[in-house]
């Protein structure tokens, strides 16, 4: 049994239902990638996963527990989450907006320990702000800024850590940096990652579990070498395409078929 | 007690030999102490100022009880009640209006723009007018009032949480239909019931006693240590409510209790000294750009609300000649014009 799983859950907004009797294992030690198109409930279920929304039916089971049923912050000293969307407040420092991430870790009487301190210094330097700490976070740029949130996480100490779209408007370069980050977070720390992309040649070279998804149910999941196939990305992404070997890693490289040719054959 | 200061510069902290450790912002505690000061100066001054001066000197010596006994009926029966009303009122608007503003994210999100002023106002007419109660029934009414407003507007506002402008535009819609309800209310009353309304919507701090002293001070003890001790879950809110949940904040839970101790804080304090405005919508920001720090700024928002309006409480006694004008009048100009200062910085700033 893994740590984090999902045993058929039904999950939806109101009465607008996304996903219906879905159950998700993530690995643990993966570096999970969740990939799909828009609206394939994705990132509900990554919302689920981290206890944001609850499922109508089914359970989300953290070390075997029921999620909802566990304290928040011994939930959020063992799951971290890196959301899609976070606002800095104004006039933060980069330091000081890390440090937030030891918030499940303290109390009342325990707001700064030493330890805190040391893990926040380190979370800092294996995400490359460290020199950035005493700047102010709305001076950033968005690919330092994406760092920082990282950071923020990291310092949070989760052995598990969701990241919701964590490369969006990013440009190429912050990108693979961002994700090159990840890659090294799951073989150095031996985190759990479990991450939502839109690039499905991201996830192929990076990831070593995916997950395809799509209408609210899972369509393949597996080693991307084994499961991404032209038929797949068909049936998940509704286009056609070769999958050739990445010339650089030799994970599957999805190449979308040339206008003429998808026009010609397509439904 | 063997106290080590953090050499770390962004973070410092105190630690205790017992592994206990507080975070400490150097820079927002002299603030608060300076406010606290501050105000405290502005409250011995206040009770030395009337028909019968005392030099400050004096003030303090009959506060120790040391005074004569026409001093110490002057100071404890008359003055004393009101200086301590107005700290304590200014000290929960403050509260109110920076747990207000956190929560919506806006500047514009205090309790007196988004109708809870109004709320305990239409709460007090409707026992002046109606009723025609005394003062206690009108303070209750002024509560109540405030409370229903701030219930409705939290179920208006309410969908899957409470967001920043679902709260102040149902907050601006409520302010507008109770302010029509105070019309009403004001023409249909007598002479006598209409003029003592508008007397109590102005706000002021004439003639208060230990009778307003007393609730104020136990609703004040118990809500500010309260929503002080919610401050940290606050911060992380203040970053939205994903990366809030992540932490393992109670998003939802913690909300409620603040924005219930704020609504609560709010209508006891217009209860004790009618609505007064703009200190809850100024405070928290001009306490904000003293203390320099990220957050809500909680117990500095406070320091800064009583300073402030023993501040304007002696402006309104003293800068007009004989004419004595009620404090809200004072904290309504003050309010107006940092109003004015902070739309201008912010458009320098481009960000409106």
């Amino acid at each position: 049994m893994q740590r984090l799983t999902a045993d058929s859950v039904t999950l939806g907004y109101d009465q607008r239902v996304i996903a219906e009797n879905l159950s998700v294992e993530i690995p643990d030690n993966s570096f999970t990638v969740v990939v799909g198109p828009n609206a394939c409930g994705k990132s509900t279920l990554l919302r689920a996963l981290s206890r944001m929304l609850k499922p109508t039916a089914g359970d989300v089971l953290l070390d075997g527990r029921s999620i909802h049923r566990m304290p928040a912050k011994q939930v959020a000293r063992t799951l971290g989450l890196l959301p899609q969307s976070s606002v800095a407040p104004d006039g933060i420092t980069v330091a000081d907006l890390v440090s937030r991430g030891r918030y499940p870790h303290q109390g009342l009487l325990r707001q700064w320990s030493p330890e805190d301190e040391r893990i926040v210094k380190e979370s800092m330097e294996s995400t490359g702000v460290g020199g950035l700490a005493d700047r102010y976070v709305d001076e950033l740029s968005g690919g330092q800024r994406q760092r920082v949130w990282i950071a923020m996480a990291l310092a949070q100490q989760t052995p598990l850590l969701l990241l919701d779209e964590p490369t969006t408007y990013l440009d190429i370069q912050h990108q693979i940096d961002v994700l090159d980050l990840c890659a090294e977070l799951h073989e150095t720390q031996g985190r759990t990652l479990v991450a939502v992309l839109h690039d499905l040649n991201h996830a192929a070279r990076y990831a070593t579990h995916l997950i395809a998804m799509r209408g609210g149910a899972v369509i393949a999941e597996g080693a991307p070498g084994d499961i991404v196939t032209a038929r797949l990305v068909e049936e998940v992404f509704g286009i056609r395409c070769q999958v050739i070997d990445d010339p650089e890693t030799g994970t599957p490289l999805v190449v979308p078929a040339a206008r003429g040719k998808r026009a010609g054959a397509s439904v | 007690m063997k106290a080590t200061q953090d050499t770390t510069k962004t973070v410092h902290a105190v630690r205790t030999a017992g592994g206990l450790s507080f975070r400490v912002d150097a820079r927002a505690l002299v603030v608060i102490a300076l406010l606290v000061a501050a105000a405290s100066f502005a409250a011995v001054v206040l009770i030395g100022s009337g028909d019968y001066a005392m030099s400050p000197g004096q003030v303090v010596t009959t506060l120790l009880g040391d005074g004569t006994f026409q001093q110490e009926f002057i100071v404890t029966e008359l003055r004393l009640p009101r200086v301590l009303v107005g700290l304590l009122v200014g000290a929960a608007l403050g509260v109110g209006g920076a747990v207000f503003q956190s929560v919506s994210r806006n500047p514009l999100g205090s309790p007196d723009v988004l109708g809870f002023g109004q709320g305990s106002a239409v709460g007090a007419l409707v026992v002046i007018v109606l009723f025609q109660g005394g003062p206690s029934e009108v303070a209750a009414g002024a509560v109540a009032g405030g409370m229903l407003t701030g219930a409705a507007v939290h179920l208006l506002a309410w969908k899957r949480g409470v967001h920043g402008y679902r709260l102040v535009l149902v907050g601006i819609g409520a302010a507008a239909m109770l302010t029509a309800a105070i019309h009403y209310l004001i023409t249909k009353a007598n002479l006598v019931d209409a003029t003592r309304a508008v007397v109590w919507m102005t706000g002021t701090l004439d003639g208060r006693d230990w009778a307003q002293v007393w609730p104020l001070l136990a609703v004040c003890c118990v809500l500010i240590p309260l929503v002080l001790g919610h401050g940290r879950a606050l911060r992380m809110i203040e970053m939205g409510d994903d990366a809030a949940h992540a932490l393992g904040v109670r998003v939802e839970r913690t909300r409620l209790v603040l924005l219930s101790c704020a609504v609560l804080l709010v209508a006891v304090a217009t209860a004790a000294a009618g609505p007064i405005v703009f200190v809850s919508l100024s405070a928290p920001q001009v306490a904000r750009r003293l203390t320099r720090a990220p957050g809500p700024n909680l117990a500095a928002a406070a320091a800064t609300g009583a300073a402030l309006l023993l501040v304007a409480d002696w402006t309104a006694m003293n800068a007009f000649g004989d004419r004595q004008l009620p404090v809200g009048v004072v904290t309504g100009v003050l309010g107006g014009c940092y109003l004015l200062w902070l739309l201008v910085a912010e458009r320098r700033a481009g960000r409106i």
